[in-house]
Formats: C-alpha cells, structure tokens, sequence
C-alpha cells in the first residue's frame, strides 16, 4: 500500500462523500424545517437518476457538449423538486402534527407508490445515464490514474456546500429555514407564511435528492431498488451529523466516504456493517449525532397507543372462540391453499403481536421488526442445515438468539427517544440484513439456504399447520397475559410518563430492554416457524420492507387495542395473497393504501371497534 | 438528627449559577415552603433532592441516608415521594391504576410476569384515594378528571412509597383559591398525622404562610432568609427583593387567618 494508492483510494472516498452528502443534506434540511423523516427521499434520488438518463441524451443529441449535459443533469433535478412540491401539497401538509410512526410510513407509502410507477414508465431493466462529454477520461494523479467525472463530482458537493452556505446565511428563505429548525413554534409566532416556507424547502430538499441521482446516473446504472439502498445510507448520515445539521451532514458523509474507501481495503465484505457500526458508536458517545441538539419530548395529550386496558367482554370472548374454533378446523373444510394461507397468518399474527408490545404498550416504535422476526428465521435455518439440529430444539432455540440479539441491539436502542429511537432500530435492522448479505459463506448470501424442511411426522401441510398453531397461540396468549401483567402495566405506565414513573421508582430503560427482547424473541419463534414453513430463508426476511408490512399489519388492526394487530394481521396477509398474484402494482395500491389509512383511520380496524363499543355502551369515547 | 439535611448544593448551568452553598434541614412532621421570584433555584434545588439533577457539591441526606446523586427511582425507595409542578400522572389509566401502580412497583411486584394487573392492591388504592378525598373517582380515566383533582391523584401516588418526606413542586398551581386552601390542609393534616416531612414551592403567598412551619427564601440561587412565617414577613430583605405590597397583602391575610 504506498502512498499514491492512498491518494486516489481517499479521492474516490472523498467522491461517493460528495454524492452522499449532496443526498443527505437534502434530507436533513427537510427534516428541520419540517421535523418529518422523509421515507421518500431516496425515491427522489432514483427518480433523479431516471429522468437524468431519459433527458441528457436527448439534450445531448441537439448539441453535444459539456454544458448541455449539465443542462440535463439540472432539469432533472428540477422535476424532481416539483414532484416534492406536489408530495408536501398533497400529503405532508395534513401530517405535520400526526405521530412520528404515521409521518415515517405515510412517506413510505409514497415509496411504494413511486417504485411501481417508475418500473412502470422505465420498465424493469437497469439503464446507464450518458456520459458527460468531455470527462470520459482519467488523469494522472501521484502515477495512478483517476477518473476526471469523480474530480468533478468531488467539486460538486464542495459548490453545493458552499451555495446552501449563501442560501442559509444570505438571504431571508435561508434565516426562516435555520428559525425553523431551531425552533418551529417560534417561527410560526413570528408570522411567517409557513406554507411557502415548507413548500419551498421541500423543493429545495428534493431537487437536492434529484440532483444527486442525476449526478450518479453516468457511473450507476439507474434500477427500482436503489431508493431503499440510498435512504439508509442517507439516514446514517443525517443521524450520525444530527438531524437538521448541514455542517453535520457533510462532515458524517465525509468520515462514511473515507470508512468505505479504506474499509473495503480491511474488510471487504463488511462496509455495510461498518457504516451502521460507526453510527451506533457516534449514537452511544452523543445521542443526538456530531452537530445535532437533543430533540425537546414532544408533549402530547394522549398516548399513542393501548389505554384503558379492559377484560374481554362477552362479546369479544364469543368472538375469541369463534376465531380459535375456525383455527383449528380450517384443515377439515379448506383447501391446500387456506392452510398454507392460514398457516402464513398465524405466524405474521404473532409477529405483529409481539410488534405491538412495543408500539402500542410500550410506545417504542421499531421501524425494525423484521430483524429479529429473520434472526430467528436465520437460527432455526443455520441450526437445522448447518448443525444438523432437529426441528423441535430448532424452534425452542431460534426465540433465544432473536431475543438475545434483541437484548443486544436494544441496550442502544432504549437510551434513545422519539425519531432517533426509530432511526436506530432501523440501522440495527440494516446491519442484520448486513450481515446476512454480505456474510455468503455462512448465510448464503442474497440466495440463502433452501432444504429446510419439518421431519417426517410434520411434513404434511395440516400437520405444520397444527404446529404452528399450537405455538403461535400459546405464544400470544403468553404476550397478552404479559400486557395484562403487571409488566405490561409498568410499560404503559412508563410510556405515559416516564418522569412519573421513575419518581415512584421504575427503570424505565430497564423495562423497556426487557420488551424489547420479549418481542424480539416473539418475533424470533414466528420467524422460526416461517423457515421451515417456506423450506428456505434469505435476506429479505430481516429487511426494510417486511418491518413495513408488519407495521402496516399492526396499524390496520390498530395499536390502540390488544387483539387489533392479529385482526390486521389476517386482514392484510389475506389480501396481499389474494392481490398481489393479480395485478402488477401491488406495491402502488398498498402504498396507496397505507397513505389512506393514515390519513383517514389512524386508529385501525380494531381500534374503530373499540369506539363503536364504547358509543353504545354509553361510556364516553 | 434531621429527617432531610441539605448541605452546601452548588450548581451551574454553563455560567449561570442556579445553586451556591444552599443548606437547610427539615424535621419530620414539617412543612418547609421554598420562595423566591422566578430563577431563584427553587426546581434546581427541587431536582436535585429529587435525583433529577446531580449537583456540582454539596449532598443530601435523608434519614441518616446519603442520597445525593441517586436516580429518582432509588430515591423514591429511600422514601421520598413527589408532585410535579405540571402533573405527572399515567394518562391512559384510570385513577385507581395510577395508584396501584404505585403500589405494585413500591411492593416489587411491577416486573410479574404472571399476576393480573387489574385487581392487584385495588383496595389499598383506593384506601389512600380514600385520604385525599377521591375514592369516589376510582374508575374514571384519570384524563376525565379536573386538574385539581389530578393534583390529588397525584398527592396519592407519591403517598403508596410510604414516604417519610413529600417534595411538592407548587402544589397548588393551576387550581382555584377554594381548592388550594383544601389541598394544602389535606397535606398539612397528613404531614403531621404520620410524621411526614413536607418540602414544597409555591407561588401562591396565602398557602405558604398560611400553612408552612418554616419558610426558606431563595434569591439568585442564595438562602437570603429564613425561619417561622412572622419573621420572613417581617424580613425587610424579603419585602424589598420578592413579597413586594400585594406579596405582603397575601401574607399578612394568611397569617392573621384564624
């Protein structure tokens, strides 16, 4: 390794830290003015990136030059920063004051919605953007070559630096987007058209997005999963600088640049793992990033979530037994498909359960549930094919790891509140997901391990249905007896004041570590019991959007009630197996759907049970 | 020996100095009323006895205890229980869940994994409910209640840790004149009755010195007075610095009360 290498090994991690921040910055602006966390913005990103490869050629073929390329590249920037004028328009606009949980997955919905639309329009293969005329080349730097393009983009995040610095500093826009970061009531004391103010950052944040996927596109080709890939990266970023810091941002995109530079040279195959590590280290030694100031406790009249904790009712106890009733029949009068779909439903039933211990009881919304759901998935499968364990030990042992690893993970995680909380739950989803990437040798790789299949005696679909069954329901009613518990009580309690409950002498951190590695392995067995009912495990059991659908589940059934995220459970499985084989854009229709369902029912299907309960048991709503 | 001895507290927030050698004692059975304007220290010193804040110097020591630097919880087990300035209550409850929720974490059954919540020290709740006045509220859902009553519930809570000292951040804020005088009767008559010692703040004159057995003034972060009410009336420094005409007109009326 001599020095030149260093160079040009630095300059191109000073390159991708340009481009990262560029993104990032973007992000983090949007969040201050706004103080939502935009799921969306790595979409803005990859539509950026598309409409650079459809515009620059045809401006390219009108006159092929350098500034015409430019041209392009800031076109399309523009349409995506109007496309964020339409978003906070339509939709941020009546969420501003909505829970944290609704912000971050009404912007996911739009992240579904605009992956469909742009396997729609661009179609599914990958497409290289032009090159810019004039920096196909490399120059000679210390003896090494070293791309012209990656100079410029280097250049490029230095000028975008500098131009927010003047946009933030020299004019009014800029002094009402720093007020409003520091302090949103102030500036709505102060009389300023806040509509304008967050229309504008918003174009402002998501041309930004646009600009850097436009600036990609000559050297990535543009696909449909680069949204998710970007926003976590982004994410890191923003938390590791803090949350609505510019200067943050760029120093985080800089250490993060260099980390991937230097660390690919270390330890190949784990950049990813790395980038998540330096964050949780930067969230351990200062919780609210490098640059960033520590978010005042949103105070609110009520909690998010299960109140007024009652027995069942006659009714709901009919209903109970009916349920189970129809549970353990369904093999008699269904088909192979009701049971494989029952099957299915019983164990995201209790994955979403074990959810909304900590989102409805406990108040700590886990935007990474499916970590743990596929670490048990991943225990049982490496147990059972690795180490040749029988299925039963399997099943018992995978709970174990998932909530050790949930134990783990969560010693970080519960000393942090609020939006920070949810960022790093999602981070230590992404280093599972990682790790089960990127580590082939043990976990397969993207590919994963097939074969895992019940022994003999639970091999036929209505024996494995029983099976899970049995577990499912125990373990469920276990979760319940626990909400009703007095632990479940003191995590009410906590969630509803922790200043409260500490003065009569609850740990609070304490007992929400403990949730967290009860859920975490509640969701380990589901996920054990999904890998040999599938026969095979991979990564996307640990990723990003199976922790959506399981919110999504928790919240059609509705987080204010117990029961609720089993009833979303069934609805939502049901018709994601029932939708999804018929139209092409299930993704568009259930982004759809769950921007509807914020906006119109927060509460849930089981939560408007509930109120309709108490109308006409006359007690007040 | 004292039931609360405070020592020497200094504390600093970057330059500004909330605390600078506060000492005091308070015996048990006591009520000693904390005043002084607006960022004279009141809360800093508040929060550190209740274990919110850790103080530059200086201790605290309770029963015989030293409890400075504790975090709220264990200094609730050594015996202090507390009111918040703005209620701290478990909202999605109801009145007696707030209670026994106390109760269950004061007798360590919060962790139990296998007990039902629901029926769990109900009787004892709804005894000390019964103290405060409010055992007929018992299952309304604490949000329905007015804030006055709140302020009970909460004089509740803080009573099922069997406390041998009340730290009450203005007590009385929020409620209307009829409510404060009940409210600080109900404490004065529980302090005295079970020898618990009373450390409150107040800005409503009428209830400090119609009620408190000592007074402490607090000014800059600075003890400036202290003693019986009569004296701290009298005491030109505090005239000048804080009572001022109607301060003086509250705590004359008070004090000529029968």
């Amino acid at each position: 390794m001599d020095l030149p290498f260093l160079v040009t090994q630095s300059l191109s991690g000073l390159a991708s830290a340009s481009s990262l921040f560029i993104i990032s910055c973007g992000l983090t602006i949007v969040f201050g003015v706004t103080r939502i966390v935009n799921f969306a913005h790595g979409s803005f990103y990859m539509l950026g990136a598309y409409l650079a490869v459809s515009i620059v050629p045809r401006l390219l073929d009108l006159h092929y030059s350098l500034p015409m390329f430019l041209a392009g590249i800031v076109a399309a920037a523009v349409v995506v920063g109007l496309v964020g004028v339409v978003m906070e328009v339509v939709l941020l606009r009546r969420i501003y004051r909505a829970p944290e949980l609704f912000q971050l997955l009404a912007t996911f919905g739009v992240v579904l919605v605009i992956e469909d639309l742009v396997v729609t329009f661009w179609g599914p293969l990958d497409l290289m953007g032009a090159r810019a005329p004039g920096m196909r080349g490399a120059v000679d730097i210390l003896g090494n070559r070293f791309p012209v393009y990656q100079l410029f983009l280097i250049g490029t995040g230095v000028l975008v630096l500098a131009l927010l610095w003047l946009l933030m500093h020299r004019t009014r826009y800029g002094v009402l987007v720093r007020a409003a970061t520091q302090d949103r009531e102030m500036v709505g004391a102060l009389g300023v058209n806040q509509a304008i103010l967050f229309t504008g950052t918003l174009f402002l944040g998501s041309f930004l997005a646009g600009l850097g996927g436009a600036l990609q596109s000559p050297l990535i080709a543009a696909n449909s999963h680069m949204d998710i890939a970007i926003i976590a990266e982004a994410f890191v970023v923003t938390v590791i600088g803090g949350m609505g810091s510019v200067p943050g941002a760029f120093l985080a995109a800089l250490l993060i640049g260099q980390l991937q530079a230097f660390g690919i040279l270390i330890v190949p195959k784990a950049t990813l793992v790395l980038v998540f590590a330096l964050m949780a280290v930067v969230l351990i030694v200062k919780p609210w990033g490098l640059l960033g100031r520590p978010e005042a406790p949103a105070t609110r009249a009520a909690p998010e979530g299960i109140a007024n904790l009652k027995p069942f009712g006659r009714v709901e106890r009919i209903a109970a037994v009916l349920a189970l009733g129809v549970a353990l029949l369904l093999p008699v009068f269904g088909d192979a498909y009701l049971v494989k779909l029952g099957t299915e439903i019983l164990i995201f039933a209790l994955a979403a359960f074990s959810l909304n211990l900590l989102l409805g009881n406990g108040g700590i919304v886990s935007f990474g549930h499916a970590a743990y759901f596929g670490i048990g998935a991943y225990a049982a499968g490496l147990l059972a094919i690795r180490l040749g364990m029988a299925m039963l030990p399997a099943l018992m042992l995978a709970p174990i790891v998932a909530g050790l690893f949930a134990a783990l993970f969560g010693v970080f995680i519960v000393r942090l509140s609020g939006i920070y909380l949810a960022m790093l739950t999602l981070a230590f989803a992404q280093i599972a997901y990682a790790v089960a990437f990127q580590w082939v040798g043990l976990t397969g790789g993207d590919n994963g391990i097939l074969g895992i299949w019940p022994p003999d005696w639970a091999s036929g679909r209505t024996a494995y249905y029983y099976l899970v069954l049995v577990f499912a329901v125990a373990a469920i009613a276990a979760l319940r007896h626990a909400i009703y518990a007095p632990f479940g009580a003191t995590l009410r309690a906590a969630r509803d004041s922790a200043v409260r409950a500490d003065a009569i002498g609850i740990d609070v951190k304490l007992y929400r570590l403990a949730a967290f590695a009860l859920a975490g392995a509640a969701a380990g067995l589901a996920g054990a019991l999904y890998a040999f009912a599938n026969g095979s495990i991979d990564p996307t059991l640990l990723a990003i959007p199976l922790s959506i659908d399981m919110l999504a589940m928790t919240l059609a059934g509705g987080i204010q009630t117990v029961i609720g995220p089993l009833v979303g459970a069934a609805a939502f499985h049901t018709a994601k197996d029932f939708f999804m084989p018929l139209t092409d854009y299930w993704r568009l229709l259930l982004g759809l759907a769950i921007i509807a369902m914020v906006l119109a029912a927060p509460q849930g299907l089981a939560g408007g049970w509930a109120r309709l309960r108490s109308r006409f048991s006359g007690a007040p709503a | 020996m004292s039931l609360l001895m405070v020592e020497g507290l200094d504390k600093a927030f970057g330059g500004v100095i909330a605390a600078r050698a506060v000492s005091f004692a308070l015996e048990a059975g006591e009520l000693l009323a904390v005043i002084g304007p607006n960022g004279a220290g009141k809360s800093t010193v508040f929060n550190i006895i209740g274990g919110q804040l850790r103080p530059d110097a200086g201790r605290v020591v309770l029963a015989g205890d030293t409890i400075t630097g504790l975090a709220p919880r264990a200094v609730w087990r050594k015996g202090l229980g507390r009111t918040f300035q703005v209620a701290q209550t478990f909202i999605s409850m109801s009145v007696t869940e707030n209670v026994q929720m106390a109760l269950m974490s004061w007798h360590g059954e919060a962790a139990s994994l296998t007990a039902s919540a629901a029926g769990l020290r109900r009787a004892e709740a709804i005894g000390l409910l019964g103290l405060v006045g409010m055992a007929e509220a018992a299952d309304r859902p604490i949000s329905a209640l007015a804030y006055g009553d709140v302020k009970r519930v909460e004089l509740a809570i803080a009573l099922a840790g069997e406390p041998k000292l009340l730290l009450m951040d203005e007590p009385t804020a929020g409620m209307a004149p009829k409510e404060r005088a009940a409210l600080m009767q109900l404490v004065a008559g529980l302090a005295r009755e079970r020898k618990i010692g009373v450390l409150f703040t107040e800005h409503d004159m009428a209830a400090v010195f119609g009620h408190a057995d000592r007074i402490l003034v607090l000014m800059h972060g600075e003890v400036i007075a202290s003693g019986p009410p009569d004296a701290v009336r009298r005491d030109p420094k505090v005239r000048d610095v804080y009572l001022g005409e109607s301060g003086l007109a509250a705590a004359n009326a008070a004090g000529t009360a029968p």
